[in-house]
């Protein structure tokens, strides 16, 4: 799983805190993968690194949001315009894409799902192919017959998504409001600071 | 060599308000020896396109190419004659003639061109033996068959003769996961005798099967793969 778009696709949103970015993430993922707090402060430093995302001044409460440079903008839609490899996914990076793709202005959420349908497609067929050969030993072929039915669910899932997407009437994203502090999940950043 | 070519093709039901355009502006090609998967939502035009290749439908605008003849050129009974000699078509649904025989229906294309029933018959047998049935399967009626032999009768009859164009609507529909990867390889397998191959599908897996996969959406075609070059390069992902 990639933090590193995922924070950049939520700050394609608007300026926002650390404790605003994991929030958002969560909402956005059905809480499906926890992030920690740190790991969020820790990659928004190497984007601010990168000149990807810029810290804007603290307000009075003392919080430092983050704004999303134009570096950053071309870097998120490179992401959004590439297929996830495969090899690539040790968590599952399309879901997470998927999710916050619906929910980051300016995505055509259709072209992303296109692009991986094809993606997965092709190597799809190219499990077939290798199949097709009549020399392949059962054992290959058994292993060949689970990354294809893995390489079908997502294809199904897509098509499935797609016309769940198409249905739905997507809700522009909102912009972060004003932030309040939740004092028990504040207080071991400010241990830390 | 193109076997089939989609020119600009458009079809569009009604007129005025209520009209409805089911296919829009396709363009495609497909050589000798290629397998084209067509995937898309229903109602995305899937079976229009096939149709529209088959010259069982004609096209608003646009022109379909067989072996390099505009369809649009043609009489009717020469387009008759073009889609016995030149097309096969295999159904979801078998379509066979029930009251024929398993070997009757392969023939039926050929002696409707005017071939005697002896010879007709021996082109059957050989066609039904090439798809794994043999000659006491070829004297059953289709309810005394199952459904995979049943299909695989039909794709004796789609490819029997000098019939090098194929076109299949969702053929494995009602066929169990493994007898309908097997009709799907003998169509790989008659592509890879030279067929040109026309693949309607809903199932990713038989897609699986193809050169090329094309997708419709809304009658359009809105992505088209390249063809397969390096099945090796997947084994990178593999390890």
């Amino acid at each position: 799983m990639s933090v590193k778009h995922s924070l950049l696709a939520l700050l394609e949103r608007g300026p926002a805190y650390g404790y605003q970015l994991r929030a958002a993430f969560e909402s956005a993922t059905g809480s499906t993968w926890p992030l920690n707090i740190g790991q969020v402060y820790t990659t928004l430093s190497r984007l601010e690194r990168d000149e990807m995302v810029e810290a804007l001044p603290e307000n009075e409460s003392g919080q430092r949001p983050y704004r999303i440079t134009e570096a950053g903008k071309r870097h998120l839609a490179g992401w959004f315009a590439s297929p996830v490899r495969a090899a690539d996914r040790p968590r599952d990076e399309l879901t997470i894409k998927l999710a916050l793709a619906v929910t980051t202005p300016g995505v055509d959420v259709a072209d992303v799902i296109q692009r991986q349908r094809a993606a997965t497609l092709r190597t799809l067929q190219e499990y077939t192919r290798l199949k097709a050969d009549d020399s392949a030993d059962l054992a290959w072929k058994l292993v060949l017959e689970s990354m294809i039915f893995r390489a079908e669910a997502e294809i199904r899932w897509l098509d499935h998504t797609e016309a769940v997407v198409a249905r739905a009437e997507l809700p522009a994203p909102s912009p972060f409001g004003h932030y309040e502090p939740d004092p028990e999940t504040s207080a071991p950043l400010e241990e830390k600071r | 060599m193109t076997v089939l070519h989609l020119r600009g093709v458009s079809r569009v039901h009604g007129d005025g308000e209520n009209a409805v355009h089911a296919l829009v502006n396709a363009e495609l090609s497909i050589e000798s020896g290629e397998l084209v998967a067509i995937m898309g939502p229903s109602g995305s035009g899937k079976s229009t396109l096939l149709n529209l290749a088959g010259g069982l439908d004609a096209p608003t605008s646009g022109e379909v190419i067989v072996e390099g003849t505009p369809l649009s050129t043609l009489s009717k009974k020469k387009l008759a004659a073009l889609r016995r000699r030149h097309v096969g078509y295999v159904f979801q649904d078998y379509n066979l003639v029930p009251s024929l025989t398993a070997a009757e229906n392969a023939a039926l294309p050929l002696e409707l061109d005017g071939m005697g029933v002896g010879k007709a018959r021996k082109a059957a047998l050989a066609a039904l033996e090439e798809v794994g049935l043999d000659a006491q399967i070829a004297d059953r009626f289709p309810d005394e068959v199952s459904g995979g032999q049943a299909q695989r009768t039909a794709i004796a009859r789609a490819l029997i003769g000098e019939r090098r164009l194929v076109l299949a609507d969702e053929p494995t529909g009602a066929l169990d996961s493994t007898t309908g990867e097997d009709v799907l390889k003998l169509l790989r397998k008659r592509c890879d005798q030279g067929a040109a191959g026309l693949l309607v599908t809903h199932d990713a897996r038989h897609a699986g099967w193809a050169d090329r996969v094309v997708f419709l959406r809304d009658g359009r075609i809105v992505d088209s793969s390249t063809p397969l070059e390096k099945p090796e390069s997947l084994l990178e992902g593999a390890e």
